[in-house]
């Protein structure tokens, strides 16, 4: 199939960008959306231009590094995957498709559809951890058994992959999701409980300093999160919140 | 120079225990003093930063990514294994040993796998008291699963998400640390070269991955926790930016390199579907638990595999491997399809892949279980192929996946350079010629927790806190050389992209050094690297300047090592005349056409010495003594 694609160009994150247009010719279905765009780039630079840059590691939906805004949505038209699991086949020849970055000051544009998500890293610096050494002394892991319940939605939220679809797809750019995934997950585990009070505080308080929004509810984050992480994990970092203020 | 192991003296059991005793310490209060750089924040790394900064070391920490928690350990999906015998099925620290040094072909130090072995127990312990969500039972208790080359159940797994659960939990204790100022984190920051002074590892030189400055950092000790060279096949199952230019720059100033030519090609992986692939994805092995492996009994059947009548069917791997059936090792498992495909068996457009089938596993567990168990990875599966998997079996095909060889180190995971370290699937210690299921994390967290923070330390206790001089000359030097490689890349102006000769160069390594081997197709492969690489030199398109984030420059950087290294791995594949694991020689087979290994000429690790461009590498041997396995045809009939 033939296709436009129109893609958010931007030197620098010192310099304006723009949208600019590209035909694609010749995309076969089984293509993935990234595949797509590494054959308009090689076309790009062997026209002696600079190709897109943008983020892409692991291309299977794990690595949380590819971030495309794709016809107004984070990650594209399909729900539960990232841009690199998107395969053309969700397109019709003829179609004009926009790609921009993920759009939110605490994610400042560093060229084209690259963007800082440093920020995350910072919230979970600030506290997304068990303060465990690596050592002796640690009991064997069975010592504690974890309720099966209780593991399996740890785990739901603990398969954040950090992307920053949440904030991207939120017109409040809040990060809530991202930050009650982890809060979440603790929470849920024993091993997690003891630092619960402080993870949450300090966690919160970063992410206010990073500059997100604030969440209004809205569940955007929850239906464009590639990993499907639901709504429940906001209450539950809500109320961890709410009991470690009231201490 | 000759190649001294330091494998401990005593009993098999005893040498780790008794080495951590001999080793010397640095008192807590000396050990700020001593930097040390960790490149790479995969499970090695993340975990050997995390580790050091708590013990007191300053650290370090670089990663090329935006961010250290998505290094490709990430991407792990089956799990770990360790000793814990839970299942209280058999499993011991002997048995884990003795079939990893079985499963790798008996081209594996005994020492290292069986120090491995031991600390597998307590990576599960400090995993778990992190708040890693690892699969457990009702009762609460963990759950395990089976793997291929064992006949017990002693693999750990988060569904299939166990690689990004263990970074994850890494990640946090690294971060922790960044958060404690014991760590100075470098994300977007690439290794371009090591830096040593007077033979020793002193530093490194990198690159901004946004700005483009190039930049010299000091250290007592480098850890290059740079995971595997898998993309030098250009389709693998690698991240699209995993790379060899740290171990590659560390090999050119003195590291050997061990046994390049061993290469996993996994068994099952998802076909390639075109020319405009980038990369493979692996379907994890925990699926031959529960699938089975089978092809048409006739040539070219073209009929729907849900047409094909059971007799119809050659269930291959259960035919010729009774008491191992699916779960055979990966070399086996993949040069069995290959073998059904060459021989016309092939199933699909392309007939480069056999089927996985889950039929009998929904028919016994129901699709509820089996969604259970498996329902990211059957998801996978249709995302990218656009089938369902519930209903009609899965295609899969063999692809790259994890590169056994790497830097040689000692005992102290301590490359030829001293004070340079390397970690995890950068080093090609534990493997051997093939690794198991659920070894590579193991051995990625083993190296980063337990051995580094014992070994690093008698490292640096010997040299003392030496004053560190970042503008001494041996930095100076090596950060012009890195930039005027990276002017050049830019000035050829050719008409070649970076992609095209990386792809050109996947498919010689594939074609030739690939899943079976042959002295002529080598000597050929050989030749056509070296004509690939000198037009590289003279017509490669490198778009934009070094000032800048330029993806293409970094590419151009990766593949112009990966010209290098695909060369000494042709080399290393021709001097093996044998099979092992997953280097298979066609000279070298048995009549059931079986990988025959020839102790008595190749029970070596062939380590290789830099002697300078277009130049002959040098062939070091470090002979491999057994005293406790008993070395056999490996037989999983």
């Amino acid at each position: 199939m033939n296709l436009t694609v129109k893609v958010w160009r931007q030197k620098d994150a010192k310099s304006s960008g723009k949208m600019v247009s590209y035909q694609v010719n010749d995309v076969s279905p089984d293509m993935s959306f990234l595949e797509m765009i590494d054959v308009l780039n090689e076309k790009i630079i062997k026209q002696g231009d600079e190709p897109i840059a943008f983020d892409h590691d692991c291309r299977e939906g794990i690595c949380g590094m590819c971030s495309m805004y794709i016809n107004g949505r984070a990650h594209g038209p399909k729900t539960g995957i990232t841009t690199c699991q998107l395969h053309m086949r969700s397109f019709n020849d003829g179609d004009t498709i926009t790609v921009e970055p993920w759009r939110a000051s605490a994610f400042p544009v560093v060229k084209d559809l690259v963007v800082d998500r440093s920020g995350f890293d910072r919230i979970i610096q600030a506290g997304g951890f068990v303060s465990v050494n690596t050592g002796g002394g640690i009991p064997d892991a069975n010592t504690i058994p974890i309720p099966k319940p209780a593991a399996d939605e740890a785990f739901d939220a603990a398969t954040c992959i950090g992307c920053g679809a949440c904030v991207a797809a939120c017109k409040n750019a809040s990060a809530m999701l991202f930050v009650s995934a982890k809060v979440s997950q603790l929470a849920l585990l024993p091993q997690g409980k003891v630092e619960a009070d402080t993870r949450v505080q300090n966690m919160v308080w970063q992410m206010n300093e990073e500059g997100f929004g604030s969440c209004t509810n809205t569940g955007a984050c929850s239906i464009e999160c590639p990993k499907e992480i639901g709504q429940e994990h906001i209450a539950r970092l809500n109320r961890e919140y709410i009991k470690a203020s009231l201490g | 120079m000759k190649l001294e192991s330091k494998i401990p003296e005593g009993p098999l059991a005893e040498k780790w225990t008794k080495h951590k005793f001999d080793l010397k310490l640095v008192n807590p209060a000396n050990k700020r003093k001593y930097e040390v750089i960790v490149v790479g924040t995969g499970l090695a790394g993340a975990s050997a930063a995390a580790t050091l900064a708590e013990l007191g070391y300053k650290v370090k920490a670089f990663c090329f990514q935006d961010s250290p928690r998505r290094a490709h350990s990430i991407a792990a999906q089956g799990g770990i294994n360790a000793a814990k015998n839970y299942q209280n099925d058999g499993d011991s620290v002997y048995r884990l040993f003795y079939d990893t040094v079985k499963g790798g072909d008996y081209r594996a130090r005994e020492a290292n796998v069986h120090r491995l072995a031991e600390v597998s127990v307590n990576i599960i312990d400090q995993c778990v008291a992190q708040g890693v969500p690892f699969a457990r039972d009702y009762a609460g208790y963990l759950d395990n699963r089976s793997f291929g080359g064992a006949q017990v159940s002693r693999t750990f797994y988060a569904r299939g998400q166990t690689g990004q659960q263990l970074l994850l939990g890494a990640y946090s204790a690294l971060s922790r640390q960044i958060g404690l100022g014991n760590v100075k984190m470098y994300p977007r920051t690439e290794m371009l070269d090591l830096v040593t002074i007077d033979g020793e590892a002193k530093g490194i030189i990198s690159r901004d991955l946004i700005t483009g400055e190039i930049e010299s950092h000091a250290a007592h000790a480098v850890l290059l926790c740079t995971g595997g060279y898998g993309n030098v096949f250009y389709l693998s199952t690698n991240a699209q930016g995993s790379n060899a230019t740290a171990a590659w720059r560390a090999h050119k100033k003195g590291a050997f390199f061990a046994n390049p030519c061993f290469t996993q090609i996994h068994p099952t992986c998802i076909p390639v579907s075109g020319d405009h692939q980038s990369k493979l994805t692996l379907m994890s092995e925990s699926l031959r638990n529960d699938g089975r492996v089978w092809v048409p009994k006739k040539q070219g059947d073209s009929r729907k595999p849900q047409d094909i009548p059971e007799e119809e069917r050659d269930y291959f791997l259960e035919r010729k491997y009774p008491s191992f059936g699916n779960l055979v090792p990966r070399d086996v498992a993949s040069r069995n399809a290959k073998e059904q495909c060459d021989a016309g068996k092939g199933v699909g457009q392309s007939g480069l892949a056999v089927y996985l089938d889950f039929a009998d596993a929904i028919k016994r567990l129901g699709e509820d279980q089996v969604r259970a168990k498996y329902g990211n990875l059957f998801d996978m599966y249709a995302q990218i192929t656009g089938e369902n998997p519930y209903q009609s079996p899965m295609r899969i095909y063999p692809a790259v996946h994890y590169t056994m060889g790497g830097l040689w180190v000692d005992y102290n995971l301590q490359t030829t350079v001293p004070g340079c370290f390397a970690l995890g699937e950068a080093n090609f210690s534990d493997h051997g010629a093939n690794r198991l299921g659920a070894s590579a994390l193991m051995q990625g967290l083993a190296d980063g927790y337990f051995v580094i923070p014992y070994t690093l330390g008698n490292y640096l206790a010997n040299i003392g806190p030496q004053k560190l001089d970042v503008n001494h000359a041996a930095f100076k030097e090596a950060e012009k050389a890195v930039k005027e490689r990276i002017n050049k890349l830019i000035s050829i102006n050719g008409t070649k992209t970076v992609t095209e000769y990386h792809r050109e160069l996947g498919k010689i390594m594939w074609d030739y050094c690939g899943m079976a081997r042959n002295e002529e197709g080598l000597k050929k492969a050989k030749g056509l690297i070296k004509e690939l690489r000198a037009d590289f030199w003279k017509n490669v398109k490198v778009s934009g300047t070094n000032e800048e984030l330029n993806q293409s420059l970094e590419k151009a950087n990766r593949v112009a090592d990966f010209l290098e290294l695909g060369e000494l791995m042709v080399d290393d594949a021709l001097n093996r005349n044998e099979s092992c694991g997953g280097h298979f020689r066609e000279e070298s087979q048995t009549a059931e056409n079986e990988a025959k290994r020839d102790d008595d000429n190749y029970a070596y690790v062939a380590a290789w010495q830099y002697k300078g461009d277009e130049v002959a590498e040098e062939l070091h041997k470090e002979e491999l003594n057994y005293e406790y396995v008993k070395l056999t045809q490996r037989s999983y009939k």
